[in-house]
């Protein structure tokens, strides 16, 4: 028999997080297409980074608040939770009270919760800011001072305002996320945009958007292997591992909340909706996973696990 | 080799019958090098052409269909490895297994009584996989008929026991089942019964692709053209390296023995049922034409169906909506007046939550180059005066009796410069996200509908 198997010319950039620290992670690397062990090599596993929220996230679904019901709104307690209890990797985390709309928290309190989540636990630590406009700017760079030589994972820079947090993560030696609205093209417009100002590329990541399961899925399932095939052969433009914030594009969607009963057990039925849109992502190249349900991440931790024997 | 549509046009009788089905032998050739049709339905190739477009001319991957009637499955002729190259074609067909147990027809009927629309499109399931367990063969054959009469789907029959099989296949075999062997000894009986009956088999490999190829030239030298390939894969891992290889085979190296169908199983393992459904989730997106999923479950139904459903659409669909007035369940002019961005996700959500509060409601959509509502609005593509032109573009004045608008929550702090924008106004602010609009559609709407503020 002679099936070909397939040798690329390109291969994606390893960004490696918390170096400094013994349980720091290299993501990335790989040679080949999603998985495909069989014909590449893949020195590090895809990872899943548990979402935290720095206030009370109000909006969550229960389903994913109970698990959390001792630690809501105590965001250090809540990560050494899923470092200690579950076995936590990576965290992300999320400030949505930073947002202007919400309880628009300062600057200085988020770079000061950062601070302090560094220091109760030594897993690298994506941050997440409260969205496009000057608020995120502030937070971010402030942040980004704050856990200076920390080599975290900033969220994320958008084509429209982009410089700030590039300059924060040249001085303070982070690394970010570049996110655009699934398409190949911006997508590597913006990280020529960053790479012309000297960031060097092992320290990005490409965020394609996510569509959840049944909400544009597919867009960002195809532009993720169209960006991979691309970068393998060899764009280096576009070599970057992908990062998929996976709940937030879950636990908002009707076939989530609805109590139907033709639709069958709606807990299980959400927690499934959560693997389904990981771990779809997952075989189109996802390297990193922003989750929320703690079965859903065991459930797709053991699906990695199985995958990465080869 | 694959011959070009002009090679294979000279082959042709060249007389423009019609017969095919196409009207012009060109188009007909220009057919048959795309793989879209089969040599087989021009009557007239003579036989030097069939000799030398047998081969070349069928598809690289065979199509089967199971079943009979409106409830016929078809898969096969796949012609990509990536959705986004062209479309993935024939949808994966989902089976849940049954054992041939007292409850079997009951769970079939239930199973397929689960229909949900969804985007334009109808979920159920497709075909019940069937299991004999003991050695009652009559039982199995009966109850295979009994399932087949009772829902009309077409059925996979898996059984080791060729006396079974042949019982079940006198009584369904004109439904066109597909026969999975379970036992390898009683391989050739099977394939003597699948011959015998004119259906399709599943082939199952012992270990990796070369013995699963040994297999297919067997079944083939025995007569049975109709084959599925099982590569029997014994982890996710594996799974992906050999539906990955087979469809490579078929595709690129042009490996006739394994040009097939394939199938996989997602067996329940006990404790966990998300195996299942990860093992499901990879068959959907990696290759599988058929899928068998033991112990199924009603609140699997939607994730994975909804999963098949977005795998499967045509990748060519635009991301951008053309920017106008929707009327969504037939609005008047007293109906609430919405507005959001031209992102095709964005419509998509909220058009069908606005269906789903049952408010019927004008949704105006502006032009921001298929940008999210918060991407728009950082980007200035969806500011106070964007939205201000594009209401009054729309007209929408003149059909409406109040004068409110509702924005996406996100933009909640432009709702005052576009008020100053568009004088005689009042603009509220809707949801953040599109899940909450059918609470605010039904609580909210009638507040401010009946408040005067807002009078035309």
């Amino acid at each position: 028999m002679d099936i070909p198997l397939e040798k690329h010319k390109g291969k994606i950039r390893t960004v490696e997080l918390r170096k400094e620290s013994p349980s720091g992670l290299a993501i990335g690397g790989q040679d080949c297409l999603a998985l495909h062990l069989f014909e590449g090599s893949y020195p590090n596993k895809p990872v899943i980074a548990w979402e935290i929220t720095d206030t009370d996230p109000s909006k969550w679904l229960g389903d994913v608040r109970k698990p959390y019901k001792d630690v809501l709104g105590d965001p250090v307690g809540w990560a050494k939770m899923v470092r200690e209890e579950h076995g936590a990797k990576i965290i992300c985390l999320n400030l949505i009270g930073t947002d202007p709309n919400k309880d628009d928290k300062s600057p200085e309190e988020a770079a000061s919760l950062l601070k302090n989540i560094l220091s109760a636990i030594d897993i690298p630590v994506i941050v997440k800011g409260p969205g496009p406009g000057e608020k995120q700017n502030d937070v971010l760079a402030a942040c980004a001072e704050a856990a200076s030589g920390q080599s975290c994972l900033f969220a994320a820079a958008v084509e429209e305002q982009y410089k700030t947090l590039v300059a924060s993560c040249m001085a303070y030696g982070h690394a970010l996320v570049a996110e655009t609205p699934i398409d190949v093209n911006l997508c590597k417009q913006l990280n020529i945009l960053i790479s012309d100002m000297n960031l060097s590329l092992d320290r990005v990541v490409i965020d394609p958007l996510t569509g959840g399961l049944g909400y544009g899925l597919e867009y960002t399932y195809s532009v993720m292997e169209r960006i991979r095939l691309q970068a393998l052969g060899g764009d280096e433009m576009m070599q970057n591992p992908f990062i998929c914030f996976i709940g937030d594009e879950v636990w908002k969607v009707k076939e989530v909340k609805a109590d139907d009963p033709a639709w069958g057990d709606r807990e299980k039925r959400a927690i499934l909706w959560e693997i389904a849109t990981a771990t779809s992502l997952l075989y189109s190249g996802a390297d990193i996973l922003v989750m929320r349900h703690p079965e859903a991440i065991k459930a797709v931790n053991e699906a990695i696990d199985d995958l990465m024997k080869g | 080799m694959a011959l070009t549509g002009l090679q294979i046009f000279k082959l042709l009788p060249n007389t423009n019958c019609g017969d095919c089905g196409v009207p012009t032998c060109l188009a007909f050739a220009m057919k048959l090098a795309a793989k879209r049709v089969e040599l087989s339905k021009c009557p007239h190739a003579s036989d030097e052409a069939k000799a030398a477009l047998g081969e070349a001319s069928a598809p690289p991957i065979r199509k089967i269909a199971i079943g009979a009637g409106e409830n016929m499955a078809t898969v096969g002729e796949e012609l990509v490895m990536f959705r986004h190259d062209k479309t993935f074609y024939h949808k994966t067909v989902i089976a849940p297994l049954l054992h041939d147990n007292n409850n079997a027809v009951d769970e079939a009927k239930t199973l397929s009584s689960i229909v949900v629309e969804r985007a334009g499109e109808v979920l159920k399931i497709d075909a019940i996989a069937l299991q004999q367990s003991g050695d009652d063969g009559e039982h199995f054959a009966k109850t295979a008929q009994a399932i087949s009469s009772e829902t009309g789907l077409p059925l996979i029959l898996i059984s080791g026991d060729p006396d079974g099989m042949k019982k079940a296949l006198d009584l369904v075999g004109d439904k066109r089942p597909l026969v999975y062997p379970m036992v390898n000894e009683n391989f050739d009986g099977m394939t003597a019964i699948a011959k015998e009956k004119g259906v399709p088999i599943v082939v199952a490999g012992p270990s990796g692709l070369d013995g699963l190829i040994e297999r297919v030239k067997k079944v083939k030298a025995a007569g049975v053209e109709d084959i599925v390939l099982d590569p029997s894969s014994k982890s996710l891992a594996g799974s992906l390296r050999d539906q990955t290889l087979i469809r490579r085979a078929a595709l690129q190296a042009d490996i006739k023995d394994l040009g097939y169908p394939t199938i996989s199983g997602a067996l329940s393992g006990g404790d966990s049922s998300c195996k299942s459904s990860i093992a499901s989730i990879a068959a959907i997106c990696k290759y599988s034409s058929f899928l068998v999923i033991e112990d199924f479950q009603p609140w699997q139904f939607l994730p994975l169906l909804t999963l098949r459903q977005n795998i499967y659409t045509d990748p060519q669909k635009p991301l951008q909506v053309e920017p106008k007035i929707y009327p969504i369940l037939e609005p008047d002019e007293s109906s609430p007046l919405l507005v959001t961005t031209n992102f095709s996700l964005t419509y998509f959500m909220v058009s069908t939550e606005i269906d789903d509060s049952e408010v019927p409601s004008h949704l105006l959509i502006t032009e921001a180059e298929g940008q999210s509502v918060l991407t728009a609005w950082a980007a200035g593509k969806f500011s106070p005066e964007i939205i201000a032109k594009a209401v009054m573009e729309s007209k929408i004045e003149e059909r409406l009796k109040h004068r409110n608008l509702i924005i996406p929550g996100y933009v909640a702090m432009l709702s005052g410069e576009l008020e100053e924008n568009l004088p005689g106004w009042r603009v509220h602010v809707g949801p953040q996200e599109s899940a909450d609009i059918p609470a605010y559609l039904r609580e909210e709407w009638p507040q401010i509908a009946s408040s005067p503020a807002g009078d035309a």
